[in-house]
Parts: structure tokens; sequence; C-alpha cells
């Protein structure tokens, strides 16, 4: 994974409350391969109509948010379902960055397994960006190591989980991290079995009582 | 560990997290051992990641397919279904097979929805850490499991590995008390809960649910709130251990038997939380204040009582929930003010992880035994267990007669993969868990409620009361 400094980088406001991970991408997109990217499908509903034309009124569409690397929404963005396809769409689309008040909890760590940062600001900060971006702003920077995100002459904080930061600074990935601990992991099983006879699942029809 | 300390007082999440920690960093990061691991169609990101890795599954014996996503309800025959459909169920049983996986396949006597299945055979016990690439495996916290979902990338760290990087949560408690008004179900306390708190109320928190309202519920109905957490935006719902969980799991196909199971039970019984545990945020609802709930926009925290009416934007203080409000009552097509029971419905689906079980059939029928629905709708069984013994106590005759749809399990309708769509515009009375835009099919309404209040919108047409048709069913019997 690539590690995630800062980025300075067109951002395009999204504000809405509740953008969850089926308008992130309609479940239909997702027998897709990944292969194939998923760019396409973000936020399909609400970017294009029924017949496939983008929507002038949707931000994603103006002429000068096209390359966007950062969005900008309201409160629980990716709320819902545990579709990681909803990071692939924001990540193959360009996104690295989401800026909003609250996320859903598991988007947000499938975020991070992706190198993307869910970058939490305050309410009030966020209605302030909203408002710079609307406003006119076209660029956000984000800076990872100071947690600050600066826009049109405003400069607010941000969180992130410590743990994600200090993953996300260093592009580290979990499963090579849980490969150095496997003799931990295999003196647990042993103990385990002792401690808890009964966590095996019984054969089933085997001596039922 | 330290006795009368703070070690001691500790609740029933961390007991059951605390027993499955492996490896603690200093940062607060715990590698946790994973007992169960379903996967279902969408996994085939995390075995692709496999692939790549060349790797194997950890544990095969811990882990069990089951098909359900994307299954057809009104055919058993793949041949008969669209190509690309089919290849997502083809796809599970070729990965599990590779792996030498447990596959709970359509033509298994134990298929059905991951989450009605996981406790129907006994796999979800008291206790446990379980897994699922999806977002409702909080369901089986019912058993005092500590369970959630999880994405892609970390369902392939799971097969590698049968662990997961955890920090623990804050803890939240719900308490409910007192009883439930006749009719009113676990449903409604669910979305009680998340009209109060928010769709993002609980984020960060894993929720034990307790108060004699949770204790008189059955383990359906705790299935159901379980399974709801995650629409208030907990990591997990739980609720202890007690005779009605431990009667429940005896004698279940996967289930510990014999004397090991006396001392499961044991043990499963001292995971209740300690007295003077504490816990980070506390929520207290009145049982008998809780009426049968609809909701009436695109998010689950859009929830009211039936009796109330739709909410006006321009009299909402905060501006982003007014705007929220706006749009939510633009893209569902009513009007500010408008009585929530004047909403006309276009169809009704009976289904879904949320309340598919035998008991929620059963409320369903009841509203709707010797009536005709008005519109038309799909009722899909969450299991294949759940559909023979509907089918055993003649509530099929029920529905079939009423002019409802009687199809087979599967997750169907409430995400609409399997082709069950609610078409565009349409608005559909619903068992499930997600009002989301376009969540049973582009432009489809959806309006979340429990069985009950699902048979009785059949009915009449529109969104109803249940308890109207409750009084006159028990006047015509009387």
């Amino acid at each position: 994974m690539k590690p995630f400094r800062t980025l300075d980088a067109i951002a395009c406001p999204l504000p809405l409350s509740n953008v969850d991970t089926d308008q992130l991408i309609p479940a239909r997109f997702m027998k897709r391969s990944r292969a194939d990217g998923y760019g396409g499908f973000l936020l399909h509903d609400l970017r294009f109509d029924e017949a496939g034309a983008p929507k002038p009124d949707c931000s994603l569409n103006r002429p000068e948010r096209q390359g966007a690397q950062i969005l900008v929404a309201r409160r629980n963005f990716g709320s819902g379902s545990s579709r990681e396809a909803a990071v692939y769409a924001l990540v193959d689309y360009g996104i690295a960055c989401v800026i909003a008040p609250s996320f859903g909890d598991i988007f947000a760590s499938n975020a991070v397994n992706n190198g993307l940062l869910p970058a939490i600001v305050s309410e009030d900060d966020g209605e302030a960006l909203l408002s710079v971006l609307e406003g006119g702003a076209l660029r956000a920077r984000v800076d990872l190591e100071t947690l600050t995100i600066d826009a049109g002459g405003l400069s607010v904080p941000f969180s992130v989980d410590p743990v994600w930061r200090t993953r996300l600074l260093n592009g580290w990935d979990d499963i090579d991290m849980t490969r150095s601990h496997l003799d931990a992991i295999a003196a647990f099983m042993e103990a385990d079995r002792m401690r808890r006879p009964w966590m095996q699942p019984a054969k089933p029809g085997a001596g039922v009582s | 560990m330290p006795e009368g300390g703070a070690e001691s007082r500790r609740t029933l999440f961390d007991k059951v997290f605390d027993a499955h920690v492996v490896v603690q960093r200093e940062d607060g990061q715990c590698l946790l051992f994973i007992d169960r691991h379903f996967l279902h169609e969408g996994s085939f990101h995390a075995f692709n990641k496999l692939k790549e890795r060349k790797a194997q599954v950890a544990r095969p014996d811990l882990t069990f397919g089951i098909e359900d996503h994307y299954v057809p309800t009104r055919t058993r025959n793949l041949e008969e279904i669209d190509p690309a459909i089919r290849g997502m169920i083809q796809q599970l049983r070729d990965n599990t097979g590779r792996h030498a996986l447990r596959l709970f396949d359509l033509g298994d006597p134990g298929q059905g929805i991951v989450h009605v299945v996981g406790p129907e055979q006994g796999l979800t016990l008291p206790g446990l850490t379980m897994v699922c690439g999806d977002s409702h495996t909080a369901t089986h916290g019912a058993f005092g499991a500590l369970a959630f979902g999880i994405g892609a990338s970390e369902v392939a760290h799971v097969l590698i590995t049968q662990t997961l990087w955890q920090k623990k949560p804050k803890r939240m408690r719900i308490a409910v008390d007192g009883a439930l008004a006749p009719g009113v179900s676990a449903k409604d306390v669910a979305l009680s809960i998340i009209a109060r708190i928010g769709a993002d109320g609980a984020a960060g928190h894993a929720i034990e649910y307790v108060g004699s309202t949770i204790r008189g519920l059955s383990m359906e109905g705790r299935l159901t709130l379980c399974n709801l957490s995650i629409e208030a935006g907990g990591r997990c719902g739980m609720v202890a251990p007690d005779a009605t969980t431990i009667d429940y799991i005896r004698g279940r196909p996967y289930a510990p038997k014999g004397d090991l199971f006396e001392k499961a039970a044991e043990d499963w019984l001292a995971l209740a939380t300690d007295a003077d545990a504490v816990f980070d945020r506390e929520v207290t609802l009145d049982a008998s204040e809780i009426a049968p709930v609809v909701t009436w926009g695109t998010s689950p925290e859009d929830a009211a009582p039936i009796t109330a009416s739709v909410p006006d934007p321009d009299r909402i203080a905060d501006p982003a929930r007014a705007a929220q409000v706006r749009e939510a009552l633009d893209y569902m097509g009513i009007r500010p003010g408008q009585n929530l029971t004047d909403i006309r419905i276009d169809r009704v689906f009976i289904g879904s992880c949320t309340n598919s079980r035998i008991e929620d059939i059963r409320a369903a029928a009841a509203i709707l035994a010797g009536r005709k629905a008005k519109v038309p709708g799909l009722v899909s069984p969450g299991s294949r267990q759940v559909k023979q013994q509907a089918e055993q106590e003649g509530l099929d005759r029920i529905f079939r007669e009423a002019g409802l749809e009687w199809v087979d399990a599967g997750c169907s309708m409430c995400v609409g993969m399997n082709g069950d769509l609610v078409p565009p515009g349409e608005r559909c009375a619903s068992t499930t868990n997600r009002n989301f835009r376009g969540r049973q099919g582009p432009g489809s309404r959806t309006h979340l409620m429990s069985p009950a209040m699902v048979a009785a919108a059949a009915v009449t047409g529109h969104l109803t009361d249940m308890r109207l048709l409750m009084r006159e069913a028990g006047q015509t019997e009387g």
C-alpha cells in the first residue's frame, strides 16, 4: 500500500448526510470484476439519470471538479453495508480522502485497508469547508502528519484513529504484520482447546442428545 | 485476574473480547482470534486476494459458506436464471470447493440467509467471535456472541490467519424496561432506538441490550433487535445469554452435546456483565411508550410511530437536518404533515435477515388470515427450515390465499441482488433493514416496519396501524 502523508488536490463538495454504501455503489454493479475498475459506478444513481446521462446538478459532474481526489460530505458517510466495493468505487474514481463529521465504522475500516483516509472534522468545520468549496475554492490540502486541512484560506483540524494514522503514513499491510505473530496464534489455539473445548463445531448428526 | 478492582468489573462485551486476544500492542490494537467465519457469494474479492498470495484457508473447520445474497427465490434451477447471477453462485461453489469448505448450497436442507442459518444450525454460540462480510452479522450478538461485519480485505485476513486486528470500541448500554403493548415487536423497539439516537448514534460503540423487555423477547426477537444494531451505527449488539438462549441452542446440529453442552452452558451464563461495570454511554427506553413504528425517509433514523405525521422540514431548526428531510421527502414522494396512515403502497415484502424467522412469518400470517392483500407481494422465509415449518403449520396457504407469492429462502428483495426488485417509483412496505435510496432497486421507495405492520399494509393498501386489524380479528373470533 502507498503511504499517505499529504494530499494537495481538487476537492469536491457533496453536501449530503447519510451517503450510504448502497448509494456509493448500487448492488447491481457488484457482480463486476475489480479488474475492470469500479470508478464508473461511484455514486452512479446520483451522478447519472435513467438514460445514463450525467446529471448537471451533481457536484461531481461540474467541469471544475473533474479529477477530484478529495470529497467533503456531511455526517454518517459510508453507513450501511460492509461492501468494500464502496471503497473500491471511490479509490478507482481517484478519491484518496473523504472528509466528514462521522463515518460508518465498517466503511472507515475498509477505507484504511485501501489507503483511503477517512478524515473526521467537527460539524461546524465541515459546514465551513463545504461553504468555501461551494463559494469557489477549488483545491484543498490534507496533511496527515499535522492533522490539518487547508482550503480557500480556511484551516481546520481533523482527527483519525491514531492506529490508522500510523498505518496510512507507513502504508503498512495488515496480513504481513499478522504473519509475524503466527507462533502466538498457534499458542492461543492450543491453550484455547483446553479453555473452551465447546468452541469447536460439533459434527452434525453425531450423538444428538 | 485481581479481585475487587476495576479489572473484575467487566461487561459482557469485555469478557468475550478479552478471551480472544492473541496479541495486544502498546497502541491498543489487539489481534483477536475468530471462532466462526461465514462466507457468501460476495466474498469473491477476498478469495481473489488469497489467490494473489497463493495462500490457504487457515481453519476450514471454522469457515462456512452459505448461498444467500444472489440466490433465486422462484426457482432452484440455476439454468433458468440470469447467467451473471448464476456466475456469482458458481464462483462461491468453486472457491469453497477449492479450499474444501462446508457450503450450504441451494440443494442443502440447511440453506437460507446466513444470519438465520447460523443460529438454526447451532453454529452461533454465546461467547464466540463471529465475522462475515456482511454488516448484519451483528445479528448473532443475540446469543452473547461478539459478531460484526467486515470488508473484503478483512475477510481475506481472517481466511489466511483466523484472526483480525481490532481496537476495543466504547461500550453503550441500552435498557428497555416494561411490557410491550400487544402487537408491538422487537422491530418496533429497534426502530424506536434508532429514531432516538440516530443512524450514527452508536458509531464506535459495542451495544449491550438489557432490561425486562429484552429478557422477555424470544431468540427470534433478540435476533431482530441485534440485527438492527448496525442501523444505529453500532459495531455490534449483544444480549447476555440466559435460559432462553440455552434452551434454543440445545440439540442444534453443530452445538456441543452431552456433558460438553452442560460445561458450555455454565461458561455462557458467566458471561453476563458484572454488577457495577461501567459503560461509556447509557440509553433508556420505556417499553410501554413504544407503538408500531414505520420509516418515512431514506435512513432508518427517519422513523416514527404509525400514529404520527410526516415531519415538515420548514419547522426543523438545524439546516443540515432540514435539508436531509427535504431531500428524503422529495425522493419518497410524500408531503410534509401528511398522516403516515395516508401513505399508499404498491407492494409488500416479508423476508430478510431482520424479519424472516418463524415467529415473523406467524405474526404476518395472523393478520392476513382470512383476508386479501390489495397489493402484490413476496414472502420469502429466511431458510428452508423456516419454510418447511411454516408449511407444516399451514401458513403458506394463508399468504397464497391472500394473493401473495410464497417463495424460497434468500436475501431476495431486501437488496435485490438476485433480481427480486421493487420497480422504479414504486413504494414497498418491507420487513427489511434499510430504506436507503435504490436499495430495493433503482428508484424504489422503501418503508421499514414489522411483519405484522407489513401484513396490515397489504390488507388495506396503505400504511396502517396493525392494532386496528388485531382488534377486528379479536372481535370476529370472540
